[in-house]
Formats: C-alpha cells, sequence, structure tokens
C-alpha cells in the first residue's frame, strides 16, 4: 500500500468506500426483496433447469459424447459432427424443405388473418360478425393430433375428399403418399387451424381506431375504398408489422409436432424438415452429438433470421421488437 | 358506427357469403365426423353420409369407448391436465407477481433472462438429456415439469398484475404488517381471478392436447395419455394402410368415433369458454 502515491490511495479508498456502501445497499436490496424472491425462485429453478442447462447442453455438439462418460468427460472433436451433416446427401434437402414449408407458410398464413380480419369489420350485423368470429378460433384449440387425424382420414383413398372429386369426374388419389401434395396440404390445415385466432390482434387493433376519422372521412365522401386504405390499414399497421416481425422469426420454427404426424417415409424427399430429422437421429438413432450440431445448426440460422427481421423493422421506421 | 344504416349493398352481399363459407368450412369436418360415427355401416360403405347420420347408431360408440387403451389415456390425461395445470399456475402466479414489482431486486436481469429463452434454447436432444439425467424419464413429472411455465403466459400475468392491482392497495396493506407473500395470498390472488382462470386454462388445453412430451419421454404405454392413444389408433393404422393393402371402409367410423371422443370435452366446453381464451390475448396484448 505505501508503495502507492497518495493520489492513488485515495482513490482505492474511494473505491473501497464506495464498494462498501454498494454492497451495503444490495444487502439492503436483498433483503427488502426477500420474500419477491422466495415467490420467484420457482420460476428461476424452472428457467435454470429446463432452458439454461440444455442451453449448456450444447456443448455435446462439439463433442463425442459418450452416455457413461457423460457430459463434461465425453472427448472434445470440434465441428466434426458439423461438417457431417454439412456434407451428408441429405443436408441439402431438408435444408430446402425447411425453407421452403416455411416460407410458403409465412406467404400463406401471413395476409389471411389481416384479410379475415378486415372482412369481419365490414359486417355490421353484430350477432353474424360474432358468429363467424366465435366458430373461427375453434381449431386452435384442436390438437395436432387431432387436426392430423382428420387430414389422414378425409384424404384417404375412400375419404370424403375423394368421394366429393369423384362426382366432378376426378380419379381418387392416396393424397398422403404423393410428395408433391405434402405443402400444400401442410400450409392449408395450418391456415384452418390458426387463421381465426391470429386474427384477434387485427380485429383489437381495429377497434381502437377512432370512429371520428370514418365519419369525417365520410363528410369528405371517401369511399369503402379509400377509408379502408386511408385509415383502417394504416390504423394497424404497427400491429401487421409487429406479428410479421415475429413470423418471420419464427419461419424455420415450422411444427415439428405437425410434420411428424402427417410425413411418412414415402414424402420424406418434401417433407422432412431439420427438426423431424433431429428426432429421428437423436432420439430413434442415438446419435446425441450429432443430433445436436443439427438442432445448434438450425437455431443459429433462427437466430439471425429473426435479428434479420426486426432489423429491417427499424430501418423502416415501424415498430419493432427491442 | 349506426347500425341503422346497414343496407344491403353488393359488397355487404358477397362479404356475408365469404365469411358464412369460412364459418361453414371451419365447422364442416366436425358435423361431417359427428354423422358419419353415428351412421350405420352400410351407407358409411357406400359413402352417402354426408352432414346427416343415417340409421342413426351407438355402436361404434360403443366399440370405441370398451377399447381399455381409451380408458387409460382419458385417465393419464385427466391426471396430467389437474396435476400440471395446478403446477403451473401456482408457479407462473408467483412468478408473475415478482416479476410485476418494481422494487424486486435483479427484476431487469430476471426479465432478460426469460425473454432470451423466446430466442434461443437447448434445442430437442439437450433437453431429453437434462430429462433423463434427472430420473424423469417414464415418470408422472415428465409429462407437467418440462413445459410447466410458458413465457407467454408468465408475461401476460406479469402485465395483469401491474396493470390492475392497485399499488395504494398494497401499501396500505404493508402499512398494516403485511410481507410480500401475504398481500400475494390474501389481497392480489383473490382480485386475480378473471386472469388465473384465463391462464389456467391455457394450461389446461396446452397439457391436454400435449403430444411432444409423451412422445419424447415416455416409452411405458400404460403412462400414454388420450393423444398418443389416438395417433397409435388413428394415425398409424390408416399410415400402415399407405404402405399396400385395401383400405377398410367401415374403419373410417370407428376412426370418426375415437377422435371425437378424445376431442369431445374440449367441443363441449368450448362455447362456454371461449370468452376466456379472447381475454387472455387482450390481455397479453397490452403494453405496460
Amino acid at each position: 500500500m505505501d508503495q502507492l502515491e497518495p493520489r492513488e490511495q485515495e482513490r482505492t479508498a474511494v473505491k473501497t468506500k464506495r464498494s462498501k456502501e454498494y454492497y451495503k445497499s444490495l444487502r439492503k436490496k436483498l433483503n427488502n426483496s426477500k420474500y419477491l424472491l422466495i415467490l420467484f425462485a420457482p420460476v428461476l429453478l424452472y428457467y435454470l433447469i429446463f432452458h439454461y442447462a440444455p442451453m449448456f447442453g450444447v456443448v455435446i455438439a462439439f463433442k463425442d459424447y459418450n452416455l457413461f462418460k457423460g457430459v463434461l468427460e465425453s472427448e472434445w472433436v470440434g465441428l466434426k459432427y458439423f461438417q457431417i451433416f454439412i456434407e451428408s446427401p441429405d443436408f441439402l434437402n431438408l435444408l430446402r424443405n425447411t425453407f421452403l414449408l416455411g416460407f410458403y407458410n409465412f406467404l400463406f398464413g401471413f395476409p389471411v388473418p389481416i384479410i379475415f380480419a378486415l372482412l369481419l369489420n365490414e359486417l355490421k350485423n353484430m350477432y353474424f360478425k360474432r358468429f363467424v368470429q366465435t366458430l373461427s378460433y375453434l381449431p386452435h384449440f384442436i390438437s395436432n393430433v387431432v387436426v392430423a387425424s382428420m387430414i389422414v382420414v378425409f384424404l384417404s383413398p375412400s375419404g370424403i375428399v375423394n368421394r366429393m372429386i369423384s362426382y366432378l369426374g376426378i380419379e381418387p388419389m392416396n393424397w398422403m403418399i404423393m410428395p408433391e401434395m405434402f405443402r400444400t396440404i401442410f400450409v392449408s390445415s395450418e391456415i384452418w387451424q390458426h387463421m381465426g385466432w391470429e386474427a384477434i390482434i387485427y380485429l383489437a387493433a381495429l377497434t381502437s381506431i377512432s370512429p371520428q376519422l370514418y365519419e369525417a372521412a365520410d363528410i369528405d365522401g371517401a369511399g369503402r375504398f379509400a377509408k379502408l386504405w386511408y385509415i383502417t390499414l394504416p390504423g394497424i399497421l404497427p400491429a401487421i408489422f409487429i406479428v410479421g416481425i415475429l413470423n418471420i422469426g419464427k419461419v424455420l420454427e415450422i411444427g415439428f409436432e405437425k410434420v411428424f404426424l402427417l410425413y411418412n417415409p414415402v414424402t420424406y424427399e418434401t417433407a422432412d424438415i431439420i427438426s423431424t430429422y433431429v428426432y429421428r437421429v437423436g432420439l430413434v438413432q442415438g446419435n446425441y452429438s450429432y443430433a445436436t450440431a443439427i438442432g445448434l445448426f438450425l437455431g443459429v440460422i433462427s437466430f439471425t433470421f429473426l435479428f434479420g427481421a426486426n432489423y429491417l423493422a427499424k430501418r423502416f421506421g415501424q415498430e419493432s421488437l427491442w | 358506427m349506426v347500425l341503422s344504416k346497414a343496407k344491403m349493398t353488393p359488397f355487404t352481399f358477397i362479404n356475408s357469403v365469404l365469411l358464412l363459407g369460412v364459418a361453414f368450412v371451419t365447422i364442416y369436418p366436425f358435423l361431417h365426423m359427428i354423422a358419419v360415427s353415428l351412421s350405420g355401416d352400410v351407407h358409411v360403405m357406400r359413402g352417402d353420409v354426408n352432414l346427416i347420420p343415417k340409421e342413426l347408431t351407438f355402436k361404434n360408440y360403443e366399440h370405441v369407448l370398451s377399447d381399455s387403451r381409451i380408458g387409460t389415456g382419458y385417465f393419464n390425461t385427466i391426471l396430467y391436465v389437474t396435476l400440471g395445470t395446478a403446477i403451473s399456475l401456482i408457479i407462473t402466479a408467483m412468478g408473475a407477481y415478482a416479476l410485476s414489482k418494481k422494487t424486486m431486486i435483479f427484476r431487469k436481469g430476471f426479465m432478460i433472462m426469460i425473454v432470451f429463452t423466446i430466442l434461443f434454447g437447448g434445442g430437442m436432444i439437450p433437453t431429453f438429456l437434462v430429462v433423463k439425467s434427472l430420473g424423469l424419464l417414464d415418470t408422472v413429472w415428465a409429462m407437467v415439469l418440462p413445459q410447466a411455465v410458458s413465457t407467454w403466459n408468465l408475461i401476460i400475468m406479469r402485465t395483469f398484475f401491474s396493470a390492475t392491482i392497485p399499488n395504494e392497495l398494497e401499501e396500505s396493506a404493508k402499512i398494516d404488517g403485511l410481507n410480500d407473500l401475504g398481500i400475494f395470498a390474501r389481497i392480489v390472488l383473490p382480485l386475480s381471478k378473471p386472469v388465473l382462470a384465463t391462464i389456467g386454462l391455457f394450461y389446461a388445453v396446452g397439457i391436454w392436447n400435449n403430444f411432444i412430451l409423451p412422445l419424447l419421454y415416455l416409452r411405458d404405454d400404460a403412462l400414454y395419455p388420450l393423444q398418443v392413444i389416438l395417433r397409435n389408433l388413428v394415425l398409424v393404422e390408416q399410415m400402415a394402410d399407405v404402405s399396400g393393402g385395401d383400405a377398410v371402409v367401415v374403419q373410417e367410423s370407428i376412426q370418426y368415433a375415437t377422435i371425437l371422443v378424445s376431442t369431445l370435452p374440449i367441443l363441449l366446453l368450448y362455447p362456454f369458454l371461449q370468452k376466456y381464451f379472447v381475454k387472455g390475448v387482450m390481455i397479453g396484448s397490452l403494453k405496460e
């Protein structure tokens, strides 16, 4: 200590004093929040165990995970599994399927709830409006297993869809084994399931537009489409942007569950996506490290997507997530 | 807008027809399944049942309900839903209340930590290994713990607490000698019944419909919930048809009966519950 110059001595003194005060106030704050911390503890534990522990478990993507040695003792192998994946014959196909399925799902699934909400908003009969709206949420609460079961039975060679088209003179087909039909079936069923639910947010935005704007437009002689273009759409634009960003970020997180329930080896060609492949390689075949590496690969791309979408939204001066 | 102005313009007409079409497309599959499942074999085989049952019979339902797997599935699902909803709801409410208090230390850090999990996660395999290393595989706990807290529901609740519980009320309770635990249990919870009902329903429906957790973590078929049984009874058999052999038409009515039996509670309760669901979305879309 005495080797230090007086000034520095002073500085360290101030520092220690400051950190002492800091600890004192910290202890006081901790004491004040102790009951809140008790209430928060289960949630904290939950996130640490079921979200953060797996995040650290991701290191096995860079190791040769051995069941008996455990995560820490297993040997490092660097990027070996990423390389195997990128060089594997499945790679391009999986990437294409994941992107295309997500992209089509966004392309067709994003505008439909907006249009649905706008059309509902034009209805003047409140009972009819509520009737349509109430029915439209229903499929959102039906499980994917039920929806997939319905699709598979409806589309079976003797199912209702084939019977209906046979009246039009079209030959019955076995839709579920036609790889070229998988994306259409998947995307349309997603729209059927979630359209009404996703419209809620736009309907809420629509109710917050001031009726005075419409009255003023009426006086100015604006028609239905002028009002739509100059009042309604700008009114719900922030909601559209937020939902849009979230959806772009989720483009690659297409539901594992539904694809898993609907696909079969015959349709792998168009239906097999990265997450279903991870399930087969990891849990069915027990290739933990390889499957984790593939999952991480997907996670990183998804992450980039969300950031990219948010950046774009910011650049256009619209609402953004952060 | 003024109601009396509602005239039948061509636009209103086309719009109404279009939305009626949407309503029909939504409900038609269910009505069709009900009709077929209640019809006699001959008519199902001939394919002439559409929306009205022909030769009303309940034998498909008798057949389905006599399958012991359905009974086990129902029992397991109900167990998972009650236990899981109780755990999820309690933990979420406690955590959400703590996060709604601006005075809590590290509040911002905790919030960032939670929101980050929306953006990034360990993925299927590392999560599986954690669940496995905790010894949860093939136990009831694997069905209720790994997804016990939904970040979305946690944020909805936090928003509700900070928006609707008046600060003055809590301050006066504090002066009267209650600590945060007492305030939470005796003031905040009784005032929050609507949001508790809403979030409880979200959790219950989520657990009822869950398929991923049992697929990943259960091997013992005595523990299978309804969704897995349903998949085995309907999808796996149907897919077996895909790989060759003639599809048996009579199966269709039994498959529909199976689907309906396992969806019945949601279909029946839906009209009473849907206003809560909508409320949940509305609270969630509020900004702080």
